[in-house]
């Protein structure tokens, strides 16, 4: 059965108390990120009808907003995501570079999560860091002045981390 | 030197910390507000700042505040815009990331100011570990008495929280932000009404950007008289500008808004030049939706004057030969870079974030990307070039909201200022594709004026 632990429960709780009483459904947005993460970082339908009955919502309203925002994934994506940035300021200082390089390191075309589900790589519209292109978004982190030097560090990171969790 | 407001304590150690931004001065604003002086008394001195609103239209602040609507017994709003997603620009996560108790000051004064007891920063999604940043200086502020019940003894409440929004560049603009922290998808409300007269929950609202709100500290502190003589004209006080592309010495930099564009790209206070020893060949001065100029026009006016970092010279010559100073962010392309390329990849941003209320702009940024992308990859026709400056037009000024025009004015802007570019894509298609068309003749003026 899909539901929050919790300590979860409660973080929901004090999102709600955030805004006036029965407007609820500004809490939308903030519970699905904490959705995501709780619930094996993409939201299939019954997590998404989870959230609609915390917050007293219609399931639609809760799909309608999850399928707008690009920060929600609507199938399974790898345990580390890599989310490079390919607008103009990152293409004029290479991005494309190591867009191929990632894919051809991992196997993978963007869109696509390797088979041990590991990782996935996206390409995604400006991110908000054009000084430091070219540049990617890892979790809560963003990886910047990327390199291949760079992303080959940061790919045996991850699997070393990966490994660690699973011994 | 020019003179920092904003990011002058940035990089003192542990700035981020309430008792070091506190010893350096902090929150003498909210003190000398909310004891010494009323809330019109405030937005007074914002509006004789001449402060410009800093997310990209450039709207008097303290004019917009005083378009707030005030009934009785409705609850009013200030919500701060920390959705910085327009390609270029990332000025306001270095300010939020490095200086966090200066937006905190700046949201307590200017809540005081519109009389708001519940504030929100609404934060892109993306920039998740900014969001701990300012919960933690919300936090300490919360804690040594700046925010809660009664203030200083004054009787003012106020509460201060963040939303993060989650991957939408459309959320930036006001309506959309309000519509997305109500917890919808984020598509622009059709105006009148106004958000000063029914905004967030139908209350009125005040919706600024984040620089915005952190240049009311040193407004309040020095006096929007002593503010208003920084600066030039109508461009008052400093402006954070965020350089990326092929420099030097990419980065956030606050300037006075005196300096030439010359001096801010080649100085080595600022830019230091363009990267690798290249030419410079064009430049989006104010984020991805202003027109893009070529070098000769970016450093002089068509007229032969100077063109410098502020809101009027950056537009002079109105789009025939300027620009706009839009949000500050500065997109440097040197000779190796493909105009066409470039524009196509602002033609997928923009199709990619069209909210897709409006078919002009839905349907319209789809096509201005296939067409480009047709033309860069060598396969494109003349008539293509027409159709594109046929559909920009189309878009332009037939939206809801400034989408519309956002995706329109760089199309524009490159066929008009680089055509011929446009042109050796097909006549030359098989070359197009492995290189680029260099520098050709834009040093030539007269080229700007097609």
């Amino acid at each position: 059965m899909i539901q929050f632990s919790e300590s979860k429960q409660k973080e929901v709780e004090q999102i709600v108390a955030r805004y006036p009483a029965g407007k609820q459904k500004s809490a939308l947005i903030p519970v699905l990120h904490l959705a995501q993460q709780e619930f094996g970082g993409w939201l299939d339908v019954p997590v998404m009808d989870y959230v609609a009955s915390l917050l007293q919502l219609k399931p639609i309203e809760v799909y309608e907003v999850a399928t707008f925002y690009s920060m929600f994934n609507l199938k399974p994506v790898g345990k580390y995501m890599f989310e490079v940035c390919q607008t103009g300021p990152c293409m004029v200082s290479g991005c494309d570079d190591i867009i191929a390089y990632i894919g051809e390191k991992l196997g993978i075309k963007p869109g696509e999560t390797t088979s041990d589900g590991l990782f996935t790589l996206k390409t995604v519209e400006c991110l908000g860091a054009c000084g430091y292109a070219p540049m990617m978004q890892m979790g809560k982190y963003y990886k910047e002045h990327l390199t291949r030097e760079k992303v080959d560090q940061i790919i045996e990171e991850c699997r070393r981390e990966a490994a660690r969790i699973n011994n | 030197m020019a003179r920092k407001l904003l990011l002058e304590k940035a990089h003192v150690e542990n700035i981020r910390s309430y008792e070091v931004y506190r010893r350096e001065g902090g929150y003498r604003s909210v003190e000398k507000a909310l004891k010494t002086l009323s809330p019109d008394a405030v937005t007074e001195e914002v509006k004789k700042s001449g402060l410009r609103g800093r997310g990209g239209a450039g709207f008097p602040t303290g004019m917009k505040w005083s378009f707030l609507a005030k009934p009785e017994g409705i609850p009013r709003y200030l919500v701060v815009n920390a959705d910085e997603s327009e390609p270029g620009t990332f000025k306001d996560r270095y300010l939020m990331e490095f200086i966090p108790h200066l937006l905190i000051e700046g949201m307590i004064v200017s809540s005081f100011a519109l009389g708001s007891n519940r504030s929100f920063i609404y934060i892109r999604g993306e920039y998740w570990w900014i969001v701990d940043i300012l919960e933690q200086a919300i936090q300490e502020a919360r804690n040594n008495g700046w925010l809660g019940k009664n203030i200083l003894g004054t009787g003012f409440d106020c509460d201060i929280y963040v939303q993060r929004g989650a991957g939408a560049y459309i959320c930036g603009e006001e309506t959309a932000l309000i519509e997305s922290l109500e917890g919808k998808r984020g598509n622009p409300r059709i105006k009148p009404p106004f958000p000063a007269v029914k905004g967030l929950w139908d209350c009125p609202t005040v919706v600024n950007n984040v620089e915005t709100i952190a240049a009311v500290v040193p407004i309040i502190n020095e006096g929007g008289e002593e503010y208003a003589k920084i600066g030039v004209g109508k461009s008052t006080g400093t402006k954070l500008i965020s350089a990326c592309g092929n420099l030097n010495k990419p980065g956030v930099f606050e300037i006075d808004m005196t300096i030439s564009v010359e001096e801010f790209i080649y100085s080595d206070e600022y830019c230091g030049g363009i990267a690798n020893g290249k030419r410079l060949k064009a430049c989006i001065p104010g984020g991805s939706s202003v027109p893009i100029l070529p070098a000769n026009l970016l450093l002089k006016t068509a007229k032969g004057e100077t063109r410098y970092m502020n809101y009027e010279s950056l537009s002079d010559g109105g789009f025939a030969t300027g620009s706009m100073m839009g949000s500050g962010g500065f997109i440097v392309l040197d000779e190796d870079q493909c105009v066409v390329k470039h524009t196509y990849t602002l033609a997928r941003f923009y199709r990619h974030e069209s909210c897709g209320q409006c078919s002009p702009c839905r349907e319209g940024t789809g096509w201005m990307e296939k067409l480009l992308l047709r033309l860069e990859k060598g396969q494109g026709k003349m008539s293509d070039i027409d159709l594109l400056w046929d559909i920009q037009r189309k878009i332009e000024g037939n939206t809801i909201c400034p989408l519309g025009d956002a995706a329109a004015w760089p199309v524009a802007a490159a066929i008009r200022h680089f055509r011929d570019e446009f042109e050796w894509h097909v006549t030359n298609a098989s070359e197009a594709i492995t290189k680029n068309y260099g520098l050709a003749h834009y040093a030539d003026p007269l080229l700007a004026t097609a």
